[in-house]
C-alpha cells in the first residue's frame, strides 16, 4: 500500500518535469548498454565521450538560445569551419603559436560571423534557416578558399594540439555550462531570451529591445561556434576545411531530445546537457555493443524519435495538469 | 411564430478528467427562433455547443433533432445533420479567396475537378444575399474580422444549414458592423433558420433573442423569455449574486494636464489626431473598428511611428521613437489583444508583472526574485487577481483575471502616469467586467489620467469623462459626459454615406 503510493508520486514527478523523464531514459541507455558491454562504464571511455563531444555540447548551448527565440541556426559549423581553418593557417605558416589568443582569434571571428546573422535576421526581417543557410555556404566556402582546400596538418599545429590532450577542453566545458546555467536562470539576459521566444510581441510592448536581443543571441550562437572551432583544431590536432560537416543536425538534435521547443520559448540548459549526453552515449555505445556501423545512424534516428515523442507526451500531461487547475 | 421545437437536449453530463463541464443541462430550440445563451466565463457554454456540433460527446443525456434521438461521433456528422457553427475567431484560411473558404470541405466537383466558376457564382449569389461589400474572389486575409465572420455565416448557408450557432460573433465587431449582423441574423430567422447565440452583450441579446438559457458553474439556471426578465435578474441569474453598480464612476476632481496630442499623422492609418487627458480623468475613444483609435494610441507609444505630431506630457514635450521611451516617461499601454500582446501565457504572473520592470529590478544582470515576488504579489492583490499562487502560468485564469494581471503590470511600473486601455473587457464576463469597471474608478482617483479604447457603448457613455469619437482616421466630435448620447456618438462615428446605411437599419427594426 505504502510502496505504491510512493510509486505514484515518483511517477507524478517525472510527469511534471521534461528534465526527470530525460534522466530517466538516460539511466534506462546506460544500463542497457552495460548490460550488453560491462566496459562501457569505465572512466577512460567516459572521459573520451565528454572530449569528443565537447564541441557538440558547447554548441547546443548557443543552439538553446537560438531555438529558444523561435529562430534556428544551421550555419554553425560553417562558421566552426572558417574560424578552425583561419588559426590552422595561422600555425602552419608560423604566424602565431600561442594558444590562448589563438582561442581568443577564433572566438572573435565566431562572433563576427554571428552578430552578422543576427543583425540581418532582426534588423533584416530575414527568415532564421534562409539567412544561416546563405552563410553556411559563405564560411564553409570561405574555409577552402583561404585554405587552398589544403589541411594544416597534426605536425602544424603540434604544440597547440596538447591542449586538446590536456585537462583545457573538460575546462572549457564545466566553464561554459555554468556560466549558462546561470545566465539563463537568474540574469536579466536570460529573462530577455525567454520573453522574446515566448511571445515577442507582448515583450516589445512590455519595452524589450528584441532585435537587440536576437542579435546577442545569434552572436553568443557565433562565439561559442569559434570556441568549438578552436577545440576541434586543438582535439583532433589538425585543421581542414571540411571539419564537422553536417554535424549541425547533432547539435539541434540535442536540443530537441533535451526537451527544447522549435517553436521558442521552452528549453532549459539541464535539459540542453542531457539531450547532448544521450546523443554522445548513443554515438558511443552502439559500436560497443555491437552494432554495425552502416545501421547506426538508422538507431540513431529511432532513437531520437522516440524521445521527442515521450517529450511530447510529458508535454500534454504538463499542459492538461495546468488545464485541470484552470477548471477548478 | 412556430413552437415546433426542432432541437432538444436533455441531463447533458459532460465529465473532463478532474472536473464536470456540464452538469445536467437541458435546452430546446424552436424552428426559425433565435435563442440566446448566456453565462460568464467558464460557465460551460462552449463545452455544451462542442456538445451539440459533435467536437464532445456527452457521457450523459440525449440529444433530439426533429423528434429523433441522435448520435454525433465528430463534427462531420452534426454538420450533415444541417447543424453549423460560426466562432468568434473565424477559422478559415487566409491564403485561400473567399469562395473556396465558403465551400471548403464540400467543394463543387464534377468528375474529380473543381468547378470553379460554379463556386464563384454561388459564393457570389450567397454574399449577395448576405449583402456583402466583397467578392467572391477575393483573399480571405485581406478581409475584416466583420467581412471574415459573414463569409462564415455564408459557410453555414451554403450547406443549408438548419441551425446556425453563433459563438461571440460581436465580440471584435463595432456598433456599426453589429448592427449589419443582427439584420443578417433576423434575415436567416425569417428563412427558418435557428439560431443559437452566445454572447457577453446584453445588447446582443436583447436586440435578436426571443428567449434565453443561463449557464452557470457547468450547470443550467433556466430559461426565459426575454421580454419577461429584467437586466437585474438575468444578471444574477448568470453571476450567483447581485450587481449593484455596474459603471462605478466616482466623482473626482479633475486636475492638471498630463497628456496632450497633437495633430497626430500617420498616412492610412489617422490623420490630424489631438487630444488631452487630465489628472483623474477618464477619456474615452470610439468609433468603428478601423477608424485609427488603436492605431492612434501605438504611435503615441512609440510602437509605430507616425508621420507627424506632438506628444507633450505635463506641459514638456517628448520624443519617443521605442514602447521603452513611452514606458520611462509612465504612459503604459495595455493592449487590445490581452494574450498576444499583453502577457507570456506560459510564464508564471510573477514574471509577467515585472517583465516591465526588469531594468530596476535586475542587480547588476541578476534576477532579485524576492523582490520580484513581493512586487508581484502586491500589485497582483491590488487589483484582486484571482489565482491559486503567484507562481501559476497566465494561461491558467480566466480572461477577466489575465486583464487583471495586465493592470497589476502597468501598476508595477512605478513611475506611470497615463494608462491607455485598448477594449479592456473585449471577452470578459459580466462580474469582472464590473471589477474592471471598479478598478479604472479606482485609479482615476489615485489621478492617474486614463484612456479607454472601446467599441463598446454602454462602457464608454458609463465610464468616461469626455468621449473622443473618431471616424476614418479623424476625430470627429468630443462629447462631455453630459451631452453624451448613444445616437450622437453614432452619428458621429459614421460619415455621411454610413448615416443613410444607418436610418435603413433602423427603418427595418
Amino acid at each position: 500500500m505504502n510502496s505504491k503510493a510512493q510509486k505514484k508520486s515518483i511517477w507524478k514527478t517525472i510527469g511534471k518535469s521534461r528534465e526527470a523523464s530525460l534522466v530517466l531514459v538516460l539511466i534506462v541507455l546506460c544500463v542497457v548498454v552495460t548490460i550488453m558491454n560491462p566496459t562501457f562504464m569505465s572512466i577512460k571511455n567516459i572521459g573520451e565521450i565528454f572530449r569528443n563531444n565537447s564541441l557538440t555540447m558547447i554548441m547546443a548551448l548557443g543552439m538553446l538560445c537560438v531555438l529558444l527565440t523561435g529562430g534556428i541556426d544551421i550555419s554553425i559549423t560553417s562558421t566552426l569551419a572558417f574560424a578552425g581553418m583561419t588559426i590552422g593557417l595561422l600555425q602552419k605558416y608560423d604566424i602565431l603559436h600561442n594558444t590562448f589568443l589563438l582561442f581568443v582569434i577564433a572566438m572573435a571571428i565566431g562572433i563576427g560571423c554571428g552578430v552578422l546573422n543576427g543583425v540581418i535576421i532582426s534588423r533584416g526581417k530575414v527568415t532564421p534557416i534562409i539567412c544561416t543557410m546563405g552563410f553556411m555556404y559563405i564560411w564553409r566556402g570561405l574555409a577552402y578558399v583561404i585554405s587552398n582546400s589544403s589541411w594544416a596538418s597534426g605536425a602544424d599545429v603540434a604544440g597547440y594540439s596538447d591542449f586538446g590532450q590536456s585537462a583545457g577542453p573538460y575546462v572549457i566545458l564545466v566553464v561554459v555550462y555554468v556560466v549558462f546555467f546561470i545566465m539563463m536562470k537568474w540574469t536579466k539576459f536570460g529573462r530577455k531570451i525567454y520573453a522574446v521566444g515566448s511571445n515577442a510581441e507582448a515583450a516589445r510592448i512590455s519595452g524589450i529591445n528584441v532585435n537587440n536581443t536576437l542579435t546577442a543571441v545569434y552572436g553568443i550562437m557565433g562565439l561559442l561556434a569559434g570556441l568549438a572551432g578552436a577545440l576541434s583544431v586543438s582535439v583532433y590536432a589538425s585543421a581542414q576545411p571540411n571539419m564537422q560537416y553536417g554535424k549541425e543536425m547533432d547539435v539541434i538534435a540535442a536540443c530537441v531530445i533535451g526537451g527544447v521547443s522549435m517553436s521558442g520559448g521552452r528549453g532549459s540548459v539541464v535539459g540542453t546537457f542531457i539531450g547532448a549526453l544521450i546523443m554522445a552515449i548513443i554515438a558511443k555505445a552502439l559500436p560497443l555493443i555491437g552494432i554495425d556501423s552502416i545501421a547506426q545512424n538508422t538507431i540513431k534516428g529511432v532513437i531520437i524519435l522516440v524521445v521527442v515523442i515521450l517529450n511530447v507526451i510529458t508535454q500534454r500531461m504538463m499542459d492538461k495538469q495546468n488545464l485541470e487547475r484552470r477548471a477548478m | 411564430m412556430a413552437e415546433e421545437v426542432i432541437l432538444e437536449l436533455q441531463n447533458i453530463t459532460k465529465i473532463f478528467p478532474g472536473v464536470k463541464a456540464l452538469d445536467n443541462v437541458h435546452f430546446d430550440l424552436r424552428r426559425g427562433e433565435i435563442h440566446a445563451l448566456m453565462g460568464e466565463n467558464g460557465a460551460g457554454k462552449s463545452t455544451f455547443i462542442k456538445v451539440i456540433t459533435g467536437v464532445h460527446a456527452a457521457e450523459e443525456g440525449k440529444m433530439i433533432l426533429e423528434g429523433k434521438e441522435v448520435h454525433f461521433r465528430g463534427p462531420r456528422d452534426a454538420s450533415d445533420a444541417g447543424i453549423a457553427a460560426v466562432y468568434q475567431h473565424p477559422t478559415s484560411y487566409p491564403e485561400l479567396s473567399v469562395a473556396e473558404n465558403i465551400f471548403i470541405g464540400h467543394e463543387k466537383m464534377k468528375h474529380g475537378l473543381i468547378q470553379w466558376k460554379v463556386m464563384n457564382d454561388e459564393a457570389a449569389e450567397l454574399l449577395g444575399r448576405l449583402d456583402a461589400d466583397f467578392g467572391p474572389t477575393e483573399e480571405m486575409g485581406a478581409l475584416s474580422v466583420a467581412q471574415q465572420q459573414m463569409v462564415e455565416i455564408a459557410k453555414a448557408l451554403s450547406t443549408n444549414a438548419k441551425i446556425v450557432i453563433l459563438d461571440e460573433p460581436t465580440a471584435s465587431l463595432t456598433q456599426n458592423e453589429s448592427q449589419k449582423l443582427y439584420k443578417i441574423v433576423r434575415q436567416l430567422r425569417d428563412h427558418g433558420v435557428s439560431v443559437i447565440f452566445i454572447s457577453h452583450r446584453f445588447e446582443d441579446m436583447y436586440e435578436l433573442a426571443s428567449r434565453v438559457t443561463v449557464l452557470r458553474d457547468s450547470q443550467y439556471i433556466g430559461t426565459y423569455d426575454v421580454d419577461k426578465i429584467s437586466n437585474a435578474d438575468l444578471i444574477k441569474a448568470m453571476v450567483g449574486r447581485e450587481i449593484s453598480d455596474m459603471y462605478p464612476k466616482p466623482e473626482v476632481k479633475i486636475g492638471d494636464e498630463l497628456l496632450r496630442i497633437e495633430g497626430m499623422s500617420r498616412t492610412g492609418f489617422f490623420k490630424d489626431v489631438s487630444l488631452d487627458v487630465h489628472e483623474g480623468e477618464i477619456i474615452g475613444m470610439t468609433g468603428l473598428v478601423g477608424a485609427g483609435r488603436t492605431e492612434t494610441m501605438e504611435s503615441v507609444c512609440g510602437i509605430t511611428k507616425p508621420d507627424a505630431g506632438k506628444v507633450f506630457l505635463q506641459g514638456k514635450e517628448l520624443h519617443i521613437h521605442k514602447p521603452a521611451d513611452a514606458m520611462k516617461e509612465g504612459i503604459i499601454l495595455l493592449p487590445e489583444d490581452r494574450q498576444k500582446q499583453g502577457l507570456i501565457l506560459s510564464w508564471g504572473l510573477n514574471r509577467n508583472v515585472t517583465l516591465p520592470i526588469q531594468e530596476e529590478l535586475a542587480n547588476h544582470g541578476f534576477n532579485d526574485n524576492r523582490k520580484e515576488n513581493e512586487l508581484s504579489k502586491k500589485y497582483l492583490e491590488e487589483v484582486d487577481t484571482k489565482a491559486v499562487t503567484i507562481f501559476e502560468p497566465a494561461s491558467s485564469l480566466s480572461g477577466g483575471n489575465q486583464q487583471k494581471v495586465v493592470v497589476a503590470k502597468a501598476l508595477a511600473q512605478s513611475n506611470m502616469k497615463v494608462i491607455i486601455m485598448d477594449e479592456p473587457t473585449k471577452g470578459v464576463d459580466v462580474g469582472a467586467k464590473a471589477e474592471i469597471y471598479g478598478i479604472m474608478g479606482e485609479l482615476a482617483k489615485k489621478g492617474y489620467g486614463i484612456i479607454m479604447i472601446s467599441s463598446e457603448m454602454p462602457e464608454i457613455l458609463g465610464m468616461c469623462d469626455r468621449i473622443y469619437v473618431m471616424c476614418n482616421g479623424r476625430v470627429t466630435g468630443c462629447l462631455d459626459r453630459g451631452e453624451a448620447t448613444q445616437e450622437g456618438i453614432l452619428t458621429l462615428s459614421m460619415e455621411n454615406s454610413a448615416k443613410h446605411e444607418h436610418a435603413e437599419t433602423e427603418a427595418h427594426s
